[in-house]
């Protein structure tokens, strides 16, 4: 037996709506087989996992400290695969970002007042947006491949802060840990509700990205002109649509985003810099995108879905005493499901016995195709 | 003498994963399909090989669980991009996150533990020749495969009709596909060499490089080998050059840390990165000879028309 696929007339509008919950059902069922197999009740394991992270208030904000750089990066990450350009080194953006972003809290603790919050944020988009130039420049100066030069800036960008926080900028009252100074009052995130929880701006910087974005890819030109770009090159140049331009546009975006993303972290969720500053939030990012089909609102629904990922992992350590490594499992096979369910929208699938499909049935495709 | 010799032994135990991995893909590039989830597959060759040698107290056993389990890895790749005709790239990339997370709570158990190594070749009399014993006859039994390898895999792909049809896969799936040739059956043999040579690759970590189980311990050496594919042209004696050239680097900059040269350990450790970096923009410069030597259909998804 084996599998056929039969191109659909049009897009299967069905499909398109459905395929994000058909994959996340596969995935709680997937996940379920795999408890079962560690030896956990599949139905324990899904109230400890999806459940009990969001039963409190306090918990809901946590989810939103999660959610908001998932949601941040991967708005930008949808920008670069609507236009075919593959940035795989948000992670490194990220990084790259809140380095600079705390430059003034590291370097001049003594310089306070309202402007500086602004300052960092400002500088940390900037680190990322030069950060994710690089591959943009090397794209299409040199023609490199810019998914491999991008994560390669991954491995550079962690080694860096890894030097910085063990080095020059090390918080020399710090018992020789490899941290900076903490952030004085003015450079950390203000909280949303402090009274009920943690949540900082960080999530409505993500919310309103979102949006400014979702703006951009379906109301104006330039969203336009990168979707034409992104689905046919050729047709985007006759256009007079520069790709060049187009590569940078995408690239310094997503960087920014990614790196406000990181400031956003560092000066909110954990107050100072450290040798690890994300787990790995710039590679779930895109799950998230895939997950939201590429959709800055669905991307925001995605995030919220991928942070509680993170939150069972944890909470699937602590009560079931299994690794936290099954969140990166369920975040993987997500992806695999979400990629495999888009196939639905543009093919139907058939099963054929192993015998060459008789030319009967060629037929009634016709009269379906027409 | 010694010292030249050691260095050298070195090189070529940082090489050969790197080459393997690399060939691997080579093939499955050829084929015109793009796997960027080799740093995934190797992963979870080298929780395998580990896993198994140590269960079992055989390395020998590890080394075939290593292989076994990067093919059967890679088989998820290939129903998705070849069945499902999904996205390659993303597919890939899914498939390294997976690998990554699946092999990190499969090892928890194994952290810290001592691992079984694969014993060096000793051919007696031929090993202990001065110099040229060591290099020729005294090196770990994955070295062997390794050059085995690049030989097997030049000769198959230029010399034999199978690899005559594979290239001619991955130049144009729909006029191979016009001519009967089964594009899809080729491109799944095509990616589970692959997957199974990254399996290898992470064996050879896990079961000779450093004998133990240690969460990523492939740090990036996945992402590096798909960058000497696209150095090598598509070449097999040139992924070989470039895998020893990376060795060399590799080593080079933990040398350099050892000797305490006055360089933070963090920018030599990052020198492999930046090289591969520096590589990949010295060889795609020429857009036309690039553009020659890249299998053309290379990822495309490819669904049969009848």
């Amino acid at each position: 037996m084996r599998l056929e696929l039969v191109k659909r007339p049009q897009r299967s509008m069905l499909f398109s709506a459905l395929s994000p919950f058909i994959a996340f059902a596969l995935t709680v069922v997937a996940g379920a087989i795999l408890f079962a197999l560690l030896g956990i009740n599949p139905l324990t394991a899904f109230y400890t996992y999806f459940i009990s992270p969001i039963t409190e208030v306090w918990q809901l904000h946590e989810l939103a400290i999660k959610a908001a750089p998932l949601i941040l990066i991967a708005v930008g990450l949808s920008v670069c695969f609507r236009s075919n350009i593959w940035n795989i080194g948000a992670e490194g953006q990220f990084v790259f970002g809140a380095i600079v972003g705390s430059v003034v809290p590291v370097l001049y603790p003594e310089m306070q007042g309202p402007f500086v919050l602004p300052l960092m944020l400002l500088m940390g988009m900037v680190g990322g947006a030069v950060y994710a130039a690089i591959p943009a420049f090397l794209k299409t100066r040199f023609n490199t491949n810019e998914i491999l030069t991008s994560l390669m800036l991954v491995y550079v960008a962690q080694l860096f802060l890894d030097w910085l926080v063990r080095g020059p900028w090390r918080d020399p009252k710090g018992f020789n840990f490899p941290q900076t100074v903490q952030f004085n009052p003015s450079a950390v995130l203000p909280e949303l509700m402090p009274m009920s929880g943690r949540a900082n701006l960080g999530f409505v910087f993500a919310l309103v990205a979102a949006v400014l974005v979702w703006i951009l890819m379906s109301r104006m030109l330039k969203g336009f002109e990168i979707r034409v770009l992104g689905s046919s090159p050729r047709a985007g140049r006759f256009a007079g649509f520069s790709f060049n331009r187009m590569v940078f546009f995408a690239f310094m975006l997503s960087g920014a985003l990614a790196g406000l993303a990181g400031i956003s972290e560092v000066s909110g969720a954990i107050g100072q810099l450290q040798p690890s500053i994300s787990p790995g939030y710039g590679f779930t990012a895109i799950i998230v995108a895939f997950l939201g089909r590429l959709n800055p609102l669905g991307i925001v629904a995605a995030g919220l879905v991928l942070g509680l990922t993170y939150l069972g992992g944890e909470a699937a350590q602590s009560v079931l005493g299994i690794s936290d490594k099954v969140a990166r499992v369920f975040q993987g096979m997500l992806l695999f499901f979400v990629l495999g369910c888009d196939t639905l929208i543009h093919y139907r699938i058939r099963l054929v016995g192993l015998a060459p499909a008789p030319k009967l049935d060629a037929s009634p495709k016709l009269e379906e195709a027409n | 003498m010694d010292m030249t010799v050691s260095i050298l032994l070195t090189i070529a135990t940082a090489a050969t994963p790197l080459l393997i991995a690399a060939i691997g893909e080579l093939v499955v590039e050829r084929s015109g399909v793009l796997n960027l989830g080799v740093e995934g597959m190797m992963v979870m060759g080298a929780v395998a090989g580990f896993g198994a040698g140590f269960l079992t107290g055989s390395p020998w056993i590890g080394l075939v669980a290593a292989i076994v389990v990067g093919a059967l890895f890679s088989l998820l790749f290939a129903v998705m991009t070849l069945s499902l005709a999904t996205n390659q790239v993303a597919t890939g990339l899914s498939l390294t996150l997976l690998g990554l997370g699946l092999s990190g709570m499969m090892g928890t158990g194994f952290v810290g533990l001592p691992g079984e190594r694969l014993p060096n070749l000793y051919i007696p009399v031929l090993t202990d020749l001065p110099v040229v014993g060591k290099l020729l006859f005294g090196q770990d039994p994955i070295f062997y495969i390794s050059i085995a390898l690049v030989f097997g895999v030049s000769w198959f792909l230029f010399k034999t009709r199978t690899g005559l049809t594979l290239r001619s896969i991955g130049d144009s799936h729909t006029s191979a596909h016009a001519l009967g040739i089964q594009v899809i059956k080729y491109r799944y043999l095509a990616v589970m060499f692959g997957g199974a040579c990254a399996g290898l690759a992470g064996g050879h970590l896990s079961l000779v490089y450093t004998p133990q189980w240690v969460e990523n311990m492939t740090a990036g050496r996945g992402w590096i080998a798909l960058a000497l594919v696209v150095f090598s042209s598509w070449r097999p004696l040139r992924v070989l050059a470039g895998a020893y050239i990376f060795g060399a680097v590799w080593i080079g900059q933990l040398h350099a840390q050892a000797f305490g040269i006055p360089v933070p350990s963090q920018f030599l450790s990052s020198l492999p990165y930046l090289a591969t970096i520096v590589v990949l923009v010295i060889i795609s410069r020429n857009k036309r000879l690039t553009m020659m030597n890249t299998p053309a259909s290379l990822g495309q998804a490819f669904v049969p028309d009848r």
